[in-house]
């Protein structure tokens, strides 16, 4: 019985961080509209800068007081944040939101590092709760019941403040409708930059207050997002009441899963999600989402046209050209240009339900690294040749984006992103926690290619085969039927089901042939590194697809393949930099600013600008009506 | 003869009676209005007869099928078509490709590979898109065109798979006066033509009045009347309903002459 309640007890503790961080990103969400992809790095800041504070601050007010000045520092990054970076994009599309904040990840993970360096840090322990409490025969440490404390103190300020309070009512009406709030003469601006500074402030205060349980470490930022989503997910998108059950949820069965599963402590939650999800695809105390109600789709996209003669052309030439690679390149060149080309496919693929069908995956990687796993695994374990692996690889991703896309194409906008990136999860803390098969942190390793395969010429001509008719497949499949119920159902998918399309099934179609794709991909990349680790499915790398994505261009066929060769090549260059997360995050952020159609859409600008043929009788058609 | 059947339709919001008991009967070739004032409970009829809400009571059904609890999509394939009062078409697409796309769905080809979307059943498109009068327009993106012209391309769409209901929610809404008469006579023309039923909601009663063959008004979720548009317009119930609609119903306000024109020839 002791047990029980301090196994309780430390279930309710574990959940108060949890519960702030998530509780301010539902409050960001339900004002602003926009998923905070940085609040983890909030969070992390938090325990960073409370650690500084308490170094300078001594003793027992010293303590408590950098808890609450770390916070009110996150908020004030918050503040810059939202000032600098979201302000300017409100109106784009949730993507470009999603993305910018992705951008404030990575600025964020280099300065911490270049403050607070690479080592983790040791949380000095509470002044006056250093010791334990013994209930029965069991010990908890006390500092535990400060934290259970801490988050009923936060729920009932929050409970106050939204429900007895001019300011937190207003907050509450915007949710509802933020052009109300906005017609009754509330200054819109002020609404947002106060919640944005209030949610950050909570991820800082929750990251701070953890520091004497868990310290303070550079992997904190990714490690805490994934459960946040999944609570706010449970919870419901806006829910404050609904954060702080999912977290308590999500914490007990935790705590009760590393004494009864110490195996499955990462699946039990996501499969806790899974059931609320197949019943209230909207959380616990969530709304059904309205249709429409997210950020603006953006301009619309100009329809498909017939590949001209000149692009065909063009596309033969650059074959011919990559054809011709090993007789000119060193082994140097043609490594990079099969990076270049396995990360073209991927892209392609992720563009393929992104671009096409309007679903933002944050959780490609679970199949990239799905299809690597699944080759090197088959070789591991039934020494099966490279051909068949490579075979099997694109079949078991596809199933493993046949059971995600099952749960995921319920849902739509950041919902989607929210679970695709859950779901990455799961399989990434398989692939970690399953040591016995998986390798665990270590990896696969010793998966080369075939004999005959395994120069670098051989296995570049390799790359280059299937990895072109993998693109190719791609940019086939957008102009057939299918590819165009896709959009159709991204375009209106009040339309579609008025002409009898099944926009789901559609778009589960397509979720699993990406899938497909993408493990093709996986498996070129195994065979190319000769191991594969559970970082090709971390966050991180379902990022890298969809920075390619953005930054060929959303709306461009062929986006995906020249962000692909810029971000390859980008990145084997700023990855010699120390901080070349912190080149690419501003980059990111630029050019989400600045511009918003991508590599493709400069290109176009600066077609229409300067002459070529661009589309004169049309433009001219509209003008004139 | 009825090929549709509406049978005591209910529906209820809370407390709210939005639609209660609500029976229709709809011909071959018969143009059905159906008005009444904002919250008369039409749109609820409208959707409950397309599958997008259920009802709490009542029967649809189509040549003797029942269409209550069937979704959208199904209700589609059995033969009714459908118009939005906010047109919805694919903004991403060529007014043609719109049309081929209802058409492609048609022939069950949405998970086929080949030939390419924008090369299947162009010669049946381009018939359609001539019938609404877009033919000159077929390679334009749905994205750059007047709204007029994006209710016309609705109808194509919906004309697509031969439906033998049409509804149309205000079809009229949202367009200038003569493109208002143009896109009426149009149906008007098509319903003769292709001797459809055709069910639509219109809050302009110069469209109604003109170009109706029945109307049925709805009034607080019941039906107040039921019958041609001279005897509708003559209902001192109906007038009570729409007090401050003015000159619409008296005898010197019989709308414009191109109004009158009309109505003369859809009761031809």
């Amino acid at each position: 019985m002791d047990f029980f309640i301090v196994q309780i007890l430390t279930g309710l503790s574990n959940a108060a961080a949890l519960f702030l961080v998530a509780s301010g990103l539902s409050i960001i969400f339900g004002v602003t509209r926009v998923v905070n992809f940085s609040h983890g790095s909030f969070y992390m800041l938090g325990a960073f800068i409370a650690y500084s504070l308490m170094t300078v601050l001594p003793g027992f007010i010293g303590f408590w007081a950098s808890i609450l000045l770390a916070g009110v520092a996150v908020g004030v990054i918050g503040l810059i944040v939202e000032l600098g970076v979201l302000r300017p994009i409100y109106k784009s599309p949730e993507l470009f939101q999603l993305v910018a904040t992705f951008g404030v990840i990575l600025v964020i993970q280099d300065l911490a590092l270049l403050i607070w360096g690479p080592d983790d840090l040791i949380g000095q322990r509470a002044p006056g709760f250093e010791g334990v409490v013994k209930i029965g025969d069991q010990l908890l440490p006390s500092y535990d019941l400060v934290l259970i404390f801490l988050s009923f103190l936060v729920l009932g300020g929050l409970w106050f403040l939204f429900n007895k309070t001019r300011v937190g009512i207003l907050v509450r009406a915007a949710t509802q409708d933020r052009e109300m709030v906005g017609a009754l003469g509330v200054n819109q601006s002020w609404l947002f930059s106060g919640v944005f500074f209030l949610g950050s402030a909570l991820a800082g205060i929750g990251g701070a207050a953890q520091l004497p349980k868990g310290g303070a470490d550079l992997l904190m930022d990714f490690n805490i997002l994934a459960p946040v989503f999944v609570v706010v997910v449970i919870g419901g998108m806006g829910s404050i009441p609904g954060a702080f059950v999912a977290a308590l949820l999500i914490s007990e069965l935790n705590v009760f899963g590393v004494q009864f599963l110490p195996q499955s402590t990462l699946v039990l939650m996501f499969v806790v999600m899974a059931v609320v999800l197949i019943f209230r695809p909207w959380g616990l105390f969530g709304r059904p989402e309205i249709v429409g109600s997210h950020g603006s789709q953006g301009p619309p996209e100009a329809p498909l046209r017939a590949f001209s003669g000149r692009l065909w052309l063009a596309l033969a030439a650059a074959v011919i050209a990559l054809t011709a690679v090993p007789f000119f390149g060193g082994t140097f060149l043609q490594v990079l240009l099969a990076d270049v080309i396995i990360a073209c496919l991927f892209a392609t693929s992720l563009h393929f339900i992104l671009g096409l069908g309007g679903l933002v995956s944050f959780g490609h990687a679970a199949t990239f690294g799905g299809g690597a796993y699944a080759a090197a695994l088959l070789v591991q374990f039934s020494g099966a040749s490279m051909e068949l692996a490579m075979l099997f690889a694109p079949f078991a991703a596809g199933l493993l984006a046949l059971v995600i896309g099952w749960f995921c194409v319920r849902l739509s906008g950041v919902y989607f992103a929210m679970l695709t990136l859950a779901f990455a999860q799961v399989v990434w803390s398989v692939a970690f926690q399953w040591g016995e098969v998986t390798g665990g942190d270590d990896g696969i390793l010793g998966i080369w290619p075939s004999a005959w395969a395994s120069g670098t010429t051989a296995y570049y001509y390799l790359v280059l085969t299937v990895g072109l008719s993998g693109i190719a497949t791609l940019l086939f499949m957008a102009y057939t039927p299918f590819g165009y119920a896709l959009r159709g159902g991204r375009d209106s998918a009040l339309r579609s089901e008025a002409i009898g399309i099944n926009v789901r099934l559609v778009q589960w179609s397509a979720f699993i042939f990406a899938g497909f794709m993408s493990g093709l991909a996986g498996a070129l990349f195994v065979f190319a590194k000769g191991s594969i680790f559970p970082t090709e499915l971390e966050i991180a790398r379902s990022f890298d697809a969809l920075i390619i994505v953005f930054l060929g261009g959303v709306q461009s066929l062929f986006g995906p393949l020249a962000g692909g060769v810029v971000f390859t090549l980008l990145q084997d260059w700023l990855s010699r930099f120390e901080y070349w997360r912190l080149f690419l995050g501003l980059m990111i952020i630029g050019i989400v600013i600045l511009l918003p159609n991508g590599l493709v859409g400069v290109g176009q600008w600066l077609r229409g600008r300067f002459g070529g043929p661009s589309n004169k009788l049309e433009e001219a058609q509209e003008e004139a009506g | 003869m009825s090929f549709l059947e509406v049978r005591g339709l209910s529906k209820s919001f809370g407390g709210v009676n939005a639609v209660n008991a609500v029976s229709l009967d709809l011909k071959e070739g018969e143009l059905l209005a159906l008005i009444g004032p904002n919250g008369a409970g039409k749109t609820t009829c409208f959707n409950m007869l397309y599958g997008q809400l259920k009802p709490d009571e009542g029967s649809v059904k189509l040549n003797g099928r029942e269409l209550i609890g069937q979704t959208p999509r199904k209700i589609w394939r059995m033969g009714v078509g459908r118009t939005f009062q906010i047109t919805a078409t694919y903004a991403s697409m060529t007014v043609m490709e719109n049309v081929q796309m209802a058409l492609i769905s048609h022939h069950r080809g949405i998970f086929s590979v080949w030939p390419p979307a924008s090369r299947r059943h162009r010669p049946e498109a381009r018939a359609l898109l001539e019938l609404v009068g877009m033919e000159s327009q077929a390679e334009r993106a749905a994205s750059v065109l007047a709204y007029g012209d994006l209710k016309r391309l609705e109808l194509a769409i919906a004309l697509a798979h031969s439906p033998q209901l049409l509804l149309m929610d205000e079809p009229a809404a949202g367009m200038a006066p003569k493109e208002r008469v143009g896109l009426m006579q149009l149906t008007a023309d098509i319903v003769k033509e292709r001797n459809i039923g055709v069910l639509f909601t219109e809050h302009d009663m110069d469209v109604v009045f003109s170009h109706a063959h029945r109307v049925l008004v709805l009034n607080r979720g019941e039906i107040l009347a039921d019958g041609s548009v001279e005897e509708v317009r003559a209902n001192p119930r109906v007038q009570e309903v729409y007090l401050g609609g003015g000159s619409t119903f008296g005898e010197q306000g019989a709308g414009s002459e191109e109004g009158v024109d009309k109505e003369g020839m859809a009761d031809a």
